[in-house]
């Protein structure tokens, strides 16, 4: 299985990003902003980071760099492509998945470890998956997810919230949600769940000895799933 | 030709900056204020001479980067 992370001006979590893909399988490569074409990939992440200093808001310069158009075209034919944290935050602003990233609700960067529920399995993402729960780990400055009330309307008559914080047991409840996210929302799919953006970080929790493994839950799922 | 544009966070969007501004301001003796919204000044110097011409590339602009409209409004400002 081939991957390809790309790397915009201030990501930081792209080398983690490899090492954890490298991990389970993947063979990953590292894929410049300035690029005009992707390799040929069955997976394309957009890492975590603070592309760009985060001008203007988070991830709008980024969504139009110049291998966006080439991930664009990827994901509109049906490619997986995975953005977590600021890659999430690219995502919104390209239009691949509705709604957008708003400063966390009391103003604090949030870095932590959170649990997620996984609310749809019938994506390439989460299918098979043993767990319902999830711990993965969080930081950042603008994550609380908000979308127009039609929006959220669409996202739940497709099913397209991927994952809501929770409490260990899988209780999604006000005092779980770090940010202010409708609906405790951490992640979403687009339509077709090709597309998917979440805050968390899957690849900060593969080494047992460091921090978890439910990042290794995933991440072997995942390439399971793509084979 | 310089353009000016403004842009404000749509009614229902959370400005827990704007808020904090309130509050601040609240402490300083200004306690007559109902509410701070928070957003964005743009100056755009343009090479387009044409004054209508200039305003719809801008438009333009701000659908495509300066605003997101999910939560933001703009309003450009007539050139004088």
């Amino acid at each position: 299985m081939k991957s390809s992370v790309i790397t915009f001006p201030g990501s930081n979590c792209d080398r983690d990003m490899d090492v954890a893909l490298k991990k389970f399988g993947f063979k990953n490569k590292m894929i410049w902003h300035a690029d005009a074409e992707l390799p040929k990939s069955d997976l394309v992440v957009l890492p975590g980071g603070f592309s760009y200093g985060d001008y203007l808001r988070c991830g709008s310069m980024a969504s139009k760099s110049k291998i966006m158009q080439s991930v664009i075209n990827f994901a509109n034919s049906g490619g997986m492509v995975m953005g977590i944290c600021n890659g999430f935050q690219i995502l919104v602003e390209t239009g691949l998945v509705p709604g957008i990233l708003l400063r966390n609700k009391y103003l604090e960067f949030i870095c932590k470890n959170v649990f997620v529920k996984i609310n749809d399995k019938k994506n390439k993402y989460f299918k098979n998956l043993n767990n319902k729960v999830l711990e993965f780990h969080i930081a950042h400055n603008e994550g609380n997810y908000f979308c127009t009330q039609d929006q959220l309307k669409e996202i739940e008559d497709n099913n397209q919230i991927a994952i809501n914080y929770c409490d260990e047991n899988g209780k999604i409840e006000d005092q779980f949600n770090p940010n202010g996210s409708i609906k405790n929302i951490a992640g979403i799919f687009n339509k077709e769940k090709n597309v998917l953006g979440m805050m968390p970080h899957p690849e900060r929790m593969i080494d047992t000895s460091l921090s978890g493994e439910d990042g290794s839950l995933f991440f072997k799922n995942l390439i399971n799933n793509l084979k | 030709m310089k353009i000016s544009v403004i842009i404000t966070l749509k009614k229902d969007v959370l400005d827990p900056q704007g808020k904090v501004i309130h509050q601040t301001l609240d402490g300083m003796g200004f306690d007559d204020v109902n509410e701070v919204r928070q957003g964005k000044y743009f100056e755009i110097d343009t090479k387009e001479t044409d004054n209508d011409k200039a305003k719809a590339k801008v438009k333009e602009m701000c659908k495509k980067l300066l605003a997101n409209l999910v939560i933001e409004n703009y309003k450009i400002i007539d050139p004088k």
